[in-house]
């Protein structure tokens, strides 16, 4: 009875309007929490792909999963479309940011136009979405990510939960459109006890964990949904083409729009691939978020392009990186054209559409806008068709693709100078660490008495002390008489028993001292990227010489 | 384009007024206007409006792209448009110019104003009738040392932040919006002289006030005004 005054058509075309900007509303929220600078480009011929006259790109990945929540639901009363943000450090500890919330309401407009007015009013919200999005805390803590946090996101269909979010969160609102079956609202909460974690202890510090250790609180309600990092990142479902939104097919059948709709598909391209070297697939096994992954990755050649057909949403301004081998519980994190220092974003030697493609990458620094992509679709059918036929799955086809290092804007340190500490390797704990985290730590402060010896110690003199000086013979016994034998000698001034006597008690190998060798452990280990570099650099050789042994 | 006469200083009957509040340090001035005017401008664009038979038309795609600043904590969106880029940073250097000038005490105010053209018959002109004004007031400040200047980098840009939330406030009252026009009309409501994107017909103006607390330019008029009626 409600919708009697709403004509089928009209219905049908606020259902699908709302559906889109449901869609659009994620792809804003999230990669607006990349951590990168987004750039769209405007084009004044109409494509009739691009939903609310906006060009916002569809990442295939995020698209799949804002479908997967609504499981083809729209936002009605009680039924609320959520996207939660929330930071994760590199330890695995994680506290929600924000809640960004899609929900309708009673409140009915019944006089206004569908096609017309609701549609620009969505267009408008949209942009009141991009400013925003810019405007809440989250945004410049996930500028600043990647080195000791990664950003998430999840996607749930239902009620809101705002109890994540802490004590004395605060709301903005973003927009509201009334339509004739409901008002559409667009707000965010977001937490506001982030003070003291202000951008500045992001910086190359020792890790977080003691600071926000109380905002940590078990996530009430089990997660229905999985957490992805807005950084994106494939697991095994590499080579998976997303599919895409095949209603990105159809158009808006307003007025005022009526070219013919364009494809949008996102496909995983194999074609650029060098020889992977094996240093990288050990690499690869480290489960961790980031750091070390992109060291390791930061001088590889290994490239990818995405092959988006078609233009307006196909375009990419960043390209979509894939790693095989990675924790697959993230599979969702996206990383985007490195700014400093790290592998450009054009690739070397892509098999095909390297002119379109190279135009469609958009740098940020330079402000260069990238030509929209209209690469013939035959031959991007094609390449498509045959890397399908690929050994799509097994690991050793994961690592043919781009890693590109990601490097937020307000990153202004050297990429192999990143503390290991929070890294879930091996020696981590020699690493230098947070003063309070030190106190703990039997291995960084030995225990105090001093007869705690390692064994070394012990059987060179028995009083250990670091950086004990040279030739301090505190000998427990007093040796009269040295009389080694077979010792006769009268060319040297010196025999052997002073020899045995001078060099009986040598100094205290410095590596052995803890300080100075925790010191020099962090240092090797920052330097191991650096090495592994190398060494990945000369595989080939290292492959040539255990040929020869062989 | 003929031009119309200038800005009222008070707006018409019907127009819509919001008055944003700054204070910033001197290098901030052209950042921080900037991201309003974007910000503004983000919302009052279209794509290009192409017509077709039957009075349709068909609406381009409007891209928008990420600004980091380089003397505020704060980064804002704007349209992907470099010749509307350029437009504002013309505008907003020439406001900061004259900030900078003689006989001004840091105080100041940029106006953006979207109006409609109405067009008159001979002899009168055209007529331009704002439908909507955003004034922001300025008030630069002097640091003395760096330690004031990177908490003023902050503080401006948290407030900036609360300038966006109010922008965005005021445009989703959805309040009067000129009807959408038909092609003959266009003109008269959208510049379409830009090459991809199509804002509201608009018109930036500033006003610096002098340490006597009048502004320079009402002054001037008046002069002009009184000259004119002897």
């Amino acid at each position: 009875a409600m919708d009697t005054d709403l004509s089928s058509q009209d219905r049908k075309d606020l259902d699908k309007f709302i559906k889109f900007f449901a869609l659009k509303t994620v792809q804003v929220i999230v990669q607006a929490r990349l951590g990168e600078k987004i750039c769209t480009r405007s084009s004044s011929s109409p494509t009739g792909s691009d939903w609310f006259n906006l060009a916002i790109k569809d990442i295939p990945e995020v698209t799949h999963e804002a479908k997967k929540a609504l499981a083809g639901q729209l936002p009605a009363v009680g039924r609320s479309m959520c996207v939660e943000i929330s930071l994760k450090t590199s330890e695995g500890d994680s506290m929600e940011l924000e809640i960004w919330c899609l929900e309708m309401n009673e409140k009915c407009d019944k006089e206004i136009k569908v096609s017309y007015t609701v549609y620009n009013r969505l267009s408008l919200l949209l942009k009141s979405l991009l400013a925003i999005t810019r405007v809440t805390p989250a945004y410049r803590l996930s500028r600043k990510q990647g080195h000791e946090y990664v950003i998430l996101y999840r996607i749930y269909f239902g009620e809101v939960q705002l109890s994540g979010l802490g004590e004395g969160f605060q709301t903005v609102r973003v927009g509201t459109v009334g339509t004739p079956v409901g008002t559409i609202t667009l707000s965010c909460a977001y937490r506001i006890n982030l003070a003291f974690m202000s951008t500045r202890q992001f910086e190359r510090t020792p890790p977080i964990m003691g600071i926000i250790i109380d905002h940590f609180v078990d996530r009430p309600y089990p997660s229905s949904s999985p957490m992805h990092p807005c950084n994106y990142r494939a697991g095994e479902d590499n080579g998976a083409v997303y599919p895409s939104v095949e209603d990105s097919q159809e158009v808006c059948t307003t007025s005022f729009s009526t070219s013919p709709p364009s494809q949008c598909v996102f496909t995983a391209t194999k074609a650029h691939f060098q020889t992977p070297p094996p240093v990288v697939t050990d690499t690869l096994k480290v489960p961790v978020m980031g750091l070390a992954f992109s060291h390791q990755l930061s001088s590889s050649r290994l490239s990818y392009q995405p092959a988006a057909l078609g233009v307006g949403s196909a375009d990419m301004g960043y390209p979509v990186l894939f790693a095989g081998g990675l924790n697959a519980a993230h599979p969702h994190q996206l990383i985007g054209p490195g700014k400093e220092g790290g592998v450009p974003p054009v690739p070397s030697q892509p098999a095909h559409g390297t002119q379109a493609d190279q135009e469609r990458l958009c740098t940020p620094l330079d402000g260069v806008h990238y030509s929209a992509a209209t690469p013939s679709s035959s031959e991007d059918t094609e390449t498509v068709s045959n890397s399908s036929e690929g050994k799509c799955g097994s690991p050793h086809d994961l690592l043919e693709t781009i890693f590109i290092r990601k490097v937020g804007a307000f990153v202004n340190k050297p990429i192999n100078q990143v503390t290991m500490a929070n890294l879930d390797i091996p020696f981590a704990m020699f690493a230098p660490k947070n003063v309070e985290l030190e106190d703990n730590d039997p291995m960084v402060n030995p225990p105090e008495s001093p007869e705690a010896e390692s064994p070394l110690q012990g059987s060179l003199h028995s009083e250990g002390s670091s950086g004990s000086s040279t030739g301090n013979t505190h000998d427990d016994f007093v040796m009269i008489d040295f009389k080694p034998a077979f010792s006769k000698d009268d060319i040297l001034p010196m025999d052997l028993g002073t020899f045995y006597r001078e060099f009986q008690n040598p100094p205290q190998l410095s590596s052995l001292s803890i300080d100075i060798g925790a010191q020099s452990m962090a240092e090797d280990l920052d330097s191991l990227p650096e090495k592994l570099a190398v060494h990945e650099k000369n595989v080939k050789e290292f492959d040539a010489f255990v040929e020869t042994l062989q | 384009t003929r031009c119309c006469a200038p800005p009222s200083t008070a707006p018409a009957m019907n127009c819509r007024a919001e008055v944003l509040e700054v204070s910033v340090e001197g290098r901030q001035v052209e950042e921080a206007m900037l991201a309003v005017l974007h910000t503004v401008l983000l919302h009052r664009s279209t794509g290009k409006f192409h017509y077709k038979k039957e009075g349709t038309y068909s609406i381009g795609t409007v891209g928008t792209q990420d600004v980091d600043c380089d003397f505020i904590d704060f980064a804002y969106v704007r349209v992907s448009s470099e010749e509307l880029d350029r437009a504002l940073r013309k505008a907003v250097g020439e406001f900061k110019d004259a900030l900078r000038g003689s006989g001004s005490d840091g105080l100041g105010q940029i106006s953006l104003e979207f109006y409609q053209k109405k067009k008159s018959r001979w002899p009168f002109s055209d007529e331009c009738i704002p439908w909507e004004l955003w004034t922001i007031k300025v008030n630069v400040v002097n640091l003395a040392n760096e330690q004031e200047r990177q908490i003023c980098r902050e503080k401006v840009g948290e407030k900036l932040c609360e300038k966006i939330i109010n922008i965005v406030e005021v445009m989703n009252r959805h309040e009067y919006l000129p009807k959408m026009p038909t092609q003959s009309e266009v003109d008269n409501v959208f510049d379409t002289s830009l090459k991809d994107v199509q804002p509201y017909l608009y018109k930036i103006s500033y006003q610096i006030t002098d340490s006597l607390g009048t502004s320079v330019t009402t002054t001037m008029r008046r002069l002009i005004k009184d000259t004119l009626a002897l």
